[in-house]
């Protein structure tokens, strides 16, 4: 009888110091004040040392001119243009190298990741020596080894080395020639767009035919007739308008033609060498991942090799990859500011030179920020977006 | 009655016979995994020409036409560009590492003085090797050893400035013992930072958690340049006129921040994996939240996720080499400022000098990776699901 008075009793709460909710607030009343403190402080010096330093703050020094000129821009850009447009021409600058980047590392990073699981033993080893080798050393040794190791030593522009479509590769990169577009040539743009939307249209019906009646039609020969046949017969509608500007040697230097300066080039190799050896290692995690017993239903159904990788292991493998991929993805944008080591003007080093030309420390570094913070969030969104068209649809 | 009926009942054992002449040797080893079918033998063939194109060139490079010794860049250099070797030779000039090996481990702490980072060396290595195998006993001891007197042994010794020690200014460290330090120093910070935040993470304290998400987020949205560059510029802004950091310290702070972002990541897919259950149990048997985390969750919790701190560690002893941005010379940093040496530019410096930093950065990488694991199986008590 005495346990159930006891029961029935409020439970005893001891002293009030003791109570978790309580201590919690008191806790987060502590960070908060602190934290209040000594962003208080940080503000009072650095309102102190900005005045000291008679720096004005704001952004509004983005309009006035730059005064510096830029090796590689993809829009007009002078030294009369603002720092606005330098930063501009700095962020484009990070995303084409960043895509660029992307794209080739996942091509080396998949064929080096599937030849890790090759039955072929000569195979598998030199893909594993090429993982053990890029994953242990830094990306901006390889940054490095590209531009001082194998590209500065390159020869001379005079006796530039001849690769094939008249392209040639010499100490100041590696030119190629330019596509110019005559009158007309936009025909051959619509032509390729609607290639690609009619492909995309076949594929469609024809998965609806197969879902309703079982009859499978060439999608792949079609889709590629299309989207390569269109164009070409545009071209040939509108008499030809495509021609070529070659890079021809003169005494000193290489003229005309698209040059590909060393800068860009070795920071898109290094980080495609350097990020394709951690794809390779997030494939093969990713397709050993996937259940023996699955390939071998498979196969028991009469699949043959190939359709049984791309019908059932890759689909399958693909949702244990595409996460970790994602970081890569985000990894390479963000080692893409190692350009600064090499004088690739990408937003990092646009933005530490506009920060030393005009000591607008907090507004520089607060753009890199947001900038990266920007490129980020977006990539993620869109692997997400992938990632949800992947994931497993259960019951 | 019909088994009586037998004529023969084998009692003993068949002897086992070796494999078929197919099924063994050599031959069936080429047989199964170079030439198992028309595209096996295509791929094999493929390897051997890349093989075959670039060992012999490699090893010729490093190996038999590589100059061992020698004074100057003459050594190193074909007679068309001023030197002694015959005219398309190419080979490693490792004479150039030999005569700034020295600059390489220590950049420019003054040469009289170098026994003190090679004293911190040794005492570094006696007492993290005791620590790395298992069967060594007292690692409790060893480990207050390394990470709590080290330091200031350390600090003192290659500091100096007291005990009748000269004073080295860091801006005189370079090399290896520039990595070195910064990736241990981040290590140590690193990892009990990254503890606490992952906590704050999955705290119930709306402002805690807030507080860390944005701390996260934010750092590993940004490359570690910006971090730099966040240290090197930003923080003499934050504090009072006249106050100043040392540069290397700005280095650490930036380092051991980013690293602990990373490593708050790590921990906390590790805590997720820990079963509700343990934590319940620990709250049932009356244990207090650091109790319940420090004897229940985080021994299981970080014992799960070895792999990933190492590969947190590995990324950023890798990423130590970025304070060259910041003008510091790490161990890439000072290979990287000898290019430029007059006395031994030849075409070949460069490349030498960066396969040695990579040989360098390499051994510890890999080294670090393999050690974690064999930890790994070590640990592995079944916990795995």
């Amino acid at each position: 009888m005495a346990s159930q008075e006891i029961l029935r009793e409020e439970p005893s709460r001891g002293s009030f110091i003791n109570d978790p909710k309580i201590r919690g607030i008191f806790f987060q009343a502590v960070v908060v004040i602190v934290l209040v403190a000594l962003v208080w402080w940080i503000a009072q010096n650095v309102i102190a040392n900005l005045t000291r330093l008679r720096i004005a703050s704001g952004f509004g020094f983005l309009n006035s001119r730059a005064g510096f000129d830029i090796s590689e821009s993809a829009i007009a850009y002078s030294s009369d243009s603002t720092y606005g447009r330098a930063i501009l021409v700095g962020f484009l600058n990070t995303v084409i190298v960043a895509v660029a980047g992307i794209i080739t590392a996942t091509l080396i990073g998949f064929i080096i990741g599937i030849g890790r699981l090759s039955h072929n033993w000569l195979i598998r080893k030199i893909c594993t020596v090429y993982v053990e080798v890029f994953r242990n050393i830094p990306p901006l040794l390889v940054i490095f080894f590209w531009y001082s190791g194998v590209l500065a030593v390159l020869p001379p522009p005079r006796e530039s080395i001849n690769l094939p479509f008249n392209s040639f590769l010499n100490q100041r990169g590696f030119y190629f020639p330019r596509a110019v577009w005559g009158d007309g040539s936009w025909l051959i743009l619509v032509a390729l767009l609607l290639g690609i939307a009619m492909a995309w249209f076949v594929a469609r019906k024809a998965r609806q035919r197969q879902m309703a009646t079982g009859q499978q039609f060439p999608v792949f020969w079609t889709s590629t007739a299309l989207i390569i046949g269109l164009p070409v017969l545009a071209y040939a509608l509108s008499g030809f308008p495509l021609s070529f500007d070659y890079p021809k040697q003169s005494t000193f230097n290489l003229t005309g033609g698209f040059q590909v300066r060393p800068e860009f080039l070795s920071l898109y190799l290094a980080l495609s060498c350097y990020t394709a050896a951690f794809i390779a290692e997030i494939v093969r995690a990713g397709i050993r991942g996937v259940n023996k017993g699955q390939t071998e239903a498979a196969a028991a159904l009469g699949l043959r090799a190939g359709p049984i990788l791309r019908l059932v292991v890759i689909p399958q493998a693909m949702r244990i990859v595409i996460p970790p991929l994602t970081s890569q993805y985000l990894n390479l944008t963000k080692n893409s500011s190692l350009a600064i080591a090499i004088g690739y003007p990408d937003l990092t080093a646009i933005a530490g030179t506009v920060l030393n030309q005009t000591g607008q420390a907090v507004e520089g570094v607060v753009i890199m920020m947001a900038v990266y913070l920007a490129l980020s969030l977006l990539t993620s969104a869109i692997m997400n977006v992938v990632n949800a068209k992947m994931a497993l649809v259960e019951r | 009655m019909q088994e009586h009926d037998l004529s023969f009942v084998r009692v003993e054992m068949a002897l086992a016979q070796s494999a078929p002449p197919s099924e063994r040797g050599l031959g069936a080893w080429i047989r199964k995994n170079l030439i198992a079918s028309t595209g096996d033998t295509i791929l094999t063939i493929i390897g051997i020409v890349l093989v075959a194109m670039i060992l012999p060139q490699v090893i010729n490079w490093a190996f038999i036409s590589a100059q061992w010794t020698g004074t100057d860049r003459t050594v190193c250099a074909t007679v068309a560009q001023g030197g002694i070797q015959p005219d398309g030779w190419s080979g490693a000039c490792w004479a150039f590492v030999n005569a700034k090996f020295g600059q390489f481990m220590f950049g420019r702490y003054p040469i009289d003085e170098r026994w003190r980072p090679i004293l911190v060396a040794i005492l570094f290595v006696a007492l993290l090797v005791p620590l790395l195998i298992p069967k060594v006993p007292r690692k409790g001891l060893n480990a207050i050893l390394l990470f709590g007197a080290l330091p200031v042994v350390a600090f003192i010794l290659l500091v100096g400035g007291i005990f009748g020690l000269p004073l080295v200014e860091t801006s005189l460290w370079g090399g290896l013992l520039v990595t070195l330090s910064l990736s241990f120093v981040g290590i140590a910070v690193s990892l009990p930072v990254g503890i606490v935040l992952a906590l704050g993470r999955r705290s119930k304290m709306p402002i805690v958690k807030m507080l860390c998400i944005i701390f996260i987020e934010t750092v590993r949205g940004i490359p570690l340049i910006t971090v730099l560059f966040f240290a090197s510029v930003m923080l003499p802004l934050f504090l009072p006129a006249g106050v100043s950091f040392d540069k290397f310290l700005r280095a650490l702070i930036g380092v051991s921040l980013f690293a602990a972002a990373y490593m708050a990541e790590v921990i906390r897919g590790g805590l997720q994996a820990i079963p509700r259950g343990q934590y319940e149990g620990a709250d049932s048997l009356g244990l207090g939240y650091w109790q319940k985390m420090g004897l229940i969750v985080m021994p299981q919790a970080l014992k799960l996720v070895i792999p990933g701190i190492v590969n947190t560690f590995i990324g950023m002893f890798k990423d130590t080499s970025l304070v060259i941005v910041i003008s510091m010379f790490d161990l890439l940093g000072v290979v990287k400022q000898n290019f430029s040496d007059a006395n031994w530019a030849t075409a070949q410096t460069a490349r030498s000098g960066l396969v040695f930093a990579a040989f360098v950065f390499w051994l510890f990488c890999f080294g670090m990776s393999r050690y974690s694991m064999f930890t790994e199986r070590r640990l592995d008590t079944g916990h795995k699901r």
